[in-house]
C-alpha cells in the first residue's frame, strides 16, 4: 500500500483576547483539492495534535467559502489571505496559520474587525436616499463610470489591506485603504457625489488619507484586486483640493 | 402612544429590507445576526434579479413574469402574492438603482438586462456576476446609516436560540446566545421578523454558506410554528464539486450564451476544448429546443443526471458535464461574468475563458420554509413574521433563477410594515409580559448548553453532520424513491440518537464554536426529518420533487401545500389547497413554447 501523503499544519492558538499565543502542529491525511478550511474541519473532527495530544477544535471565522463574504482572512505562511481560496497543494509545508495581527484576537484565528465597520460609518459610506417608497428610476450612468466603480464595490471588508499596511499599528488611527476606496466609490455615484465633501472631510480627520505613507502593500494583498493605491491617490488629491479651496469652491 | 420595539433575526437581503422598512416607520429595531450582516449568504447570489421592465422591446410584462414564475414552480405557489411580487419588481429595481447598486449599463446609461432560466425574455438586471453582493451591500449601507442615527441597533455575533412565547401563545421576544461570551440572554420585542435563510448544511455540502443551517427555522418549528413544502429542494444544475462546499456557477453563464455539453464518446481522452463541434452532444439544446440551455433548474439538473447515470455519458465516465463559455468574446466575459469565472479559476486553476468548465448539480435552495399567510408574511404564531428563503411562499415546487433576490426584498418590504402594524395594535406589549416567561426560556436554553457540555458519550458532531449530509444528498435530492426515503428517515433517527451521546471536544466557556455547532446540528436533524418525510408522503412528481415511481404531476391528489407540525416529538402533516385563482394549472413542458 502506498504511503499516505500528509499535510502538516501549524496553528498559532490563543484561548481568549487576554491569552498569549502558542503553537500546535497537526498532521492530516492529504486529499485532492484540499484548502485551509478543509484542514480546519479535519482538525475539528479529530482534534489531536501531531504528538498525539488531545486538544480543542480551532476557532476561526468562515462563511461563504468562495471568497466573497470576507470572513476567513488570516495569515497563511506569513501572508494575509482568505483561507477558503488557499489551496494546500500550492502552499509550502508546514502550513503556518496565524490570526491577523492588526485586529484584536477573539480566539485562535478569529479576530474582531469591528473597526472597519465603524470606519464605514465615520465616512458615511452610503447613498442618502430619501426613502424606500417609489421615487422612480435612479440617475443614468455611463457604462464607463459603472465599469470604473464596479471593481471598487467588490470590497469584501476582509481586512487584508490593513494587515499588510505599516501605517496600521497600535500607535495609529489610520483608517486603511479599503475605507478610503469606499469613499471614492460613493463619491463617483451621481447622488453620492452630492455629499462628496462630507466624506472627504471625514477622510481629513486624524487617521485619514494623509496617514498613508505610500508603502503600496495594500494593492498587492487585496484578494479582489481592487485598485486601492489609485483610490488613495485620488482621495488624497480631493482632500488637498478641499483643504486648499475650502468648502465653497471645488 | 406606546413606542413598540421590533426584532429582526437575520441580516441578509430580506432581514435588511425589513429592518429598513421598520426604521423608516419610526420604530426602533434590534437586528440580530450570526455574522456581521455584510457577510450574510445573500452575498453569494451571482446572476441577477428579475423584473419585467421590458427594456429590450420584447413585449415583456409583469403578468408574463408572474406566469413564468407560477409555471416554473409547477403551480404549487399560492398565486395572489406571487402576482404582487412580480408587479412590485420593477419598482424594487428602481429603488436598488437609487441606492447606488452598480448594475451593468447599456450605452444609453440605462440598466442592462440579460436572459435567465425559465423565461424567453431579457428580464434579469445584474451587476457583473456578483449581483447578490452588490444588493446586499446597498441594503447594508442603508442600515448602517440608520445605525449611525441610533435607529437600528445591531447584535452581530449572536445566534438565535428560541422565541419567547407566553401562555397565550403570543411571541414576546427571543432568546439568543453571544457567540463570544456564550452568554444566553432574552430580548423582549412586540414582534419578531425571521429572515434566517436557507438550509444547505442539512445536505452537508451545498452552494450555501456555513451559517445556512436552518437551525432557527427548526427551533421555531419545534416551538409550534408550521413548516410548509419542506420536501421541495432545489438542486442547481451547475456547481463545481468541492469537499467543503459546492461552488455555484451561475445560470447567468448560460444566460450570456454558455452551453452545456458532453463528448458523444464518453471515453474521449481529449481536453474539452479539443473536442470538435461535431463530436459534442449539446443535450439540453437537443432535448429542449425552445428553451435550450435556459430550461428551469429542476429540468436541467435531471437532464444532467440522466446523461451521467443513465446514458453513461459523463466526461470520462465521471459525474461531470461541460459548461462552456469559451466561445464568448473575452471582453464580454470580463464585463458580465468575471466574478464567477474568477471563482472557477482560483479554485481549479483553469481559465474558463479558454477551456470548458466541469460542473455537476449541487444542493442550492429550499423552496419550502416557515408557513406564512398569503398576505403579510405572518406565521401561525402571533407576533412572528418570516421573510426570505426561510419561508415558503413565492416559488412553488421550483424557483426560477434570479427570482430569489426579488422575493427576499419583496418579503422584507411586506414584513417590516406588517410587524409595525401588529406591534402598534397590541394593547399590552412585551413590556407587559411577565418576567417569568423570559426567565423560563433562558433557563431552558442554558440547560441545553449544560447538557451538551456535560455529555460524556463518544460521538463527534462533525461525524454526525457528515453522515447526515451524505444520507440527505444521496436519497433526498434529485431522484426520490420511497424505500430509500424510508431508509433515510431511519438513518436520521439513528443520528438523532447519537446526537444525544456526544462528547464535545471543547468545553470552554469562551467562543466555543463546537458547542454552537452541536446545537445547530440537533436542529438540522429535526428539519431533515421534515424534508424527508414530506418527500416520502408526496407520491407524485412536481417541479424539483421527482419520483420515478410516480412520474407525473397529480393535481387531483397533490395540488396541495404540505404543512408540517411538530407534535410530541413527531412530524405530522396536514395539506391545504393551493390558491390557483389567477392562472389555471396546465401541463408544464419546456421542449416547446408554453
Amino acid at each position: 500500500m502506498a504511503e499516505t501523503k500528509q499535510v502538516i499544519v501549524r496553528v498559532k492558538r490563543q484561548v481568549s483576547p487576554q491569552g498569549t499565543g502558542y503553537w500546535e502542529e497537526f498532521a492530516l491525511p492529504w486529499r485532492p483539492a484540499m484548502n485551509v478550511i478543509i484542514c480546519l474541519r479535519d482538525i475539528a473532527e479529530n482534534p489531536v495534535t501531531r504528538e498525539g495530544k488531545k486538544t480543542t477544535p480551532i476557532s476561526y471565522d468562515s462563511n461563504c467559502l468562495e471568497e466573497v463574504c470576507g470572513s476567513c482572512a488570516m495569515v497563511i505562511n506569513g501572508r494575509a489571505r482568505m483561507a477558503c481560496s488557499a489551496l494546500v497543494d500550492k502552499l509550502e509545508q508546514p502550513i503556518r496559520l496565524e490570526p491577523m495581527s492588526k485586529f484584536p484576537v477573539v480566539r485562535d484565528l478569529a479576530v474582531d474587525r469591528q473597526f472597519m465597520f465603524e470606519s464605514l460609518k465615520r465616512v458615511k459610506a452610503w447613498i442618502p436616499v430619501d426613502g424606500t417608497y417609489d421615487l422612480g428610476e435612479g440617475p443614468r450612468m455611463a457604462p464607463e463610470t459603472q465599469e470604473k466603480a464596479y471593481p471598487l464595490s467588490r470590497c469584501i471588508t476582509c481586512g487584508s489591506c490593513l494587515e499588510v499596511c505599516p501605517q496600521v499599528n497600535a500607535g495609529s488611527k489610520f483608517i486603511g485603504a479599503a475605507i478610503i476606496s469606499q469613499v471614492r466609490l460613493f463619491n463617483m455615484h451621481p447622488t453620492g457625489a452630492m455629499h462628496a465633501k462630507e466624506r472627504i472631510a471625514a477622510l481629513m480627520e486624524p487617521g485619514g488619507v494623509q496617514d498613508c505613507a505610500n508603502a503600496q502593500n495594500c494593492v498587492k494583498a487585496c484578494p479582489k484586486e481592487i485598485p486601492l493605491t489609485e483610490s488613495i491617490a485620488e482621495m488624497n488629491r480631493a482632500a488637498w483640493k478641499q483643504a486648499l479651496l475650502g468648502w465653497l469652491v471645488g | 402612544m406606546r413606542q413598540p420595539k421590533i426584532i429582526v433575526v437575520g441580516g441578509g437581503l430580506a432581514g435588511l429590507m425589513a429592518t429598513i422598512r421598520v426604521a423608516e416607520a419610526g420604530v426602533p429595531v434590534d437586528l440580530f445576526s450570526i455574522v456581521p450582516v455584510k457577510r450574510s449568504h445573500s452575498v453569494c447570489a451571482q446572476g441577477g434579479i428579475n423584473a419585467a421592465k421590458n427594456q429590450k422591446g420584447e413585449g415583456d410584462t409583469t403578468w408574463k413574469h408572474f406566469d413564468d414564475t407560477i409555471y416554473g414552480g409547477d403551480f404549487l405557489a399560492n398565486q395572489p402574492l406571487v402576482k404582487r411580487m412580480c408587479e412590485a419588481a420593477p419598482g424594487i429595481i428602481d429603488l436598488l438603482d437609487r441606492m447606488g447598486v452598480m448594475f451593468n449599463r447599456t450605452p444609453e446609461g440605462l440598466l442592462d438586462y440579460r436572459r435567465f432560466g425559465g423565461t424567453l425574455y431579457h428580464r434579469t438586471a445584474f451587476a457583473g456576476a456578483t449581483t447578490g453582493q452588490q444588493l446586499l451591500y446597498a441594503l447594508d449601507e442603508q442600515v448602517r446609516r440608520f445605525e449611525a442615527e441610533d435607529r437600528v441597533k445591531k447584535y452581530e455575533g449572536q445566534t438565535f436560540l428560541s422565541a419567547v412565547i407566553d401562555e397565550a401563545g403570543v411571541c414576546r421576544g427571543i432568546c439568543a446566545m453571544d457567540l463570544r461570551s456564550m452568554e444566553v440572554k432574552t430580548y423582549p420585542a412586540d414582534a419578531v421578523i425571521f429572515c434566517t435563510g436557507g438550509v444547505g448544511a442539512i445536505f452537508g455540502r451545498s452552494t450555501n454558506s456555513v451559517v445556512c443551517t436552518g437551525s432557527a427555522q427548526s427551533a421555531l418549528f419545534q416551538q409550534g410554528l408550521d413548516y410548509a413544502n419542506g420536501e421541495f429542494i432545489q438542486v442547481h444544475p451547475t456547481a463545481i464539486p468541492g469537499e467543503d462546499k459546492l461552488r455555484l456557477m451561475s445560470e447567468s453563464a448560460r444566460g450570456e450564451g454558455g452551453r452545456v455539453w458532453v463528448p458523444r464518446n464518453p471515453n474521449d481522452a481529449r481536453d474539452g476544448k479539443n473536442v470538435p463541434e461535431s463530436e459534442r452532444f449539446y443535450f439540453l439544446e437537443e432535448w429542449y429546443p425552445k428553451y435550450g440551455n435556459l430550461v428551469p433548474r429542476d429540468i436541467a439538473t435531471r437532464a444532467i443526471h440522466r446523461i451521467v447515470f443513465q446514458e453513461k455519458l459523463g466526461i470520462r465516465g465521471q459525474a461531470a458535464v461541460y459548461l462552456d463559455v469559451s466561445h464568448i468574446p473575452r471582453e464580454t466575459l470580463d464585463r458580465k461574468l468575471e466574478g464567477i469565472l474568477e471563482i472557477y479559476q482560483k479554485f481549479l486553476g483553469v481559465d474558463p475563458r479558454e477551456e470548458p468548465m466541469k460542473v455537476f448539480p449541487g444542493m442550492h435552495y429550499t423552496m419550502g420554509g416557515l408557513w406564512v399567510n398569503g398576505e403579510d408574511q405572518a406565521t401561525n404564531v402571533p407576533g412572528i413574521f418570516a421573510a426570505g428563503e426561510c419561508e415558503y411562499q413565492y416559488h412553488g415546487a421550483n424557483r426560477l433563477g434570479a427570482n430569489s433576490l426579488v422575493s427576499c426584498i419583496f418579503g422584507g418590504m411586506l414584513a417590516g410594515p406588517a410587524a409595525v402594524k401588529y406591534a402598534r395594535s397590541l394593547e399590552i406589549g412585551a413590556e407587559g409580559a411577565s418576567a417569568s416567561i423570559f426567565e423560563k426560556e433562558r433557563k431552558r436554553q442554558e440547560e441545553k448548553n449544560q447538557t451538551l457540555i456535560a455529555a460524556n458519550g463518544t460521538e463527534n458532531p462533525m461525524t454526525i453532520w457528515r453522515e447526515l449530509g451524505e444520507t440527505m444528498t444521496e436519497h433526498v435530492t434529485v431522484t426520490r424513491i420511497n424505500k430509500d426515503l424510508a431508509a433515510a428517515e431511519a438513518k436520521i433517527r439513528e443520528l438523532q440518537e447519537r446526537h444525544n451521546k456526544m462528547n464535545l471536544s471543547d468545553r470552554s466557556k469562551w467562543s466555543n464554536q463546537t458547542l454552537n455547532f452541536a446545537r445547530e446540528l440537533g436542529n438540522m436533524i429535526v428539519l431533515a426529518r421534515v424534508i424527508t418525510l414530506g418527500a416520502l408522503a408526496r407520491n407524485e412528481s412536481r417541479g424539483a420533487h421527482y419520483k420515478p415511481d410516480f412520474p407525473d404531476r397529480d393535481d387531483a391528489n397533490w395540488l396541495k401545500t404540505t404543512r408540517a407540525k411538530w407534535v410530541g416529538g413527531e412530524v405530522q402533516f396536514t395539506y391545504e389547497p393551493v390558491d390557483i385563482s389567477q392562472i389555471p394549472p396546465r401541463a408544464r413542458r419546456y421542449d416547446a413554447a408554453k
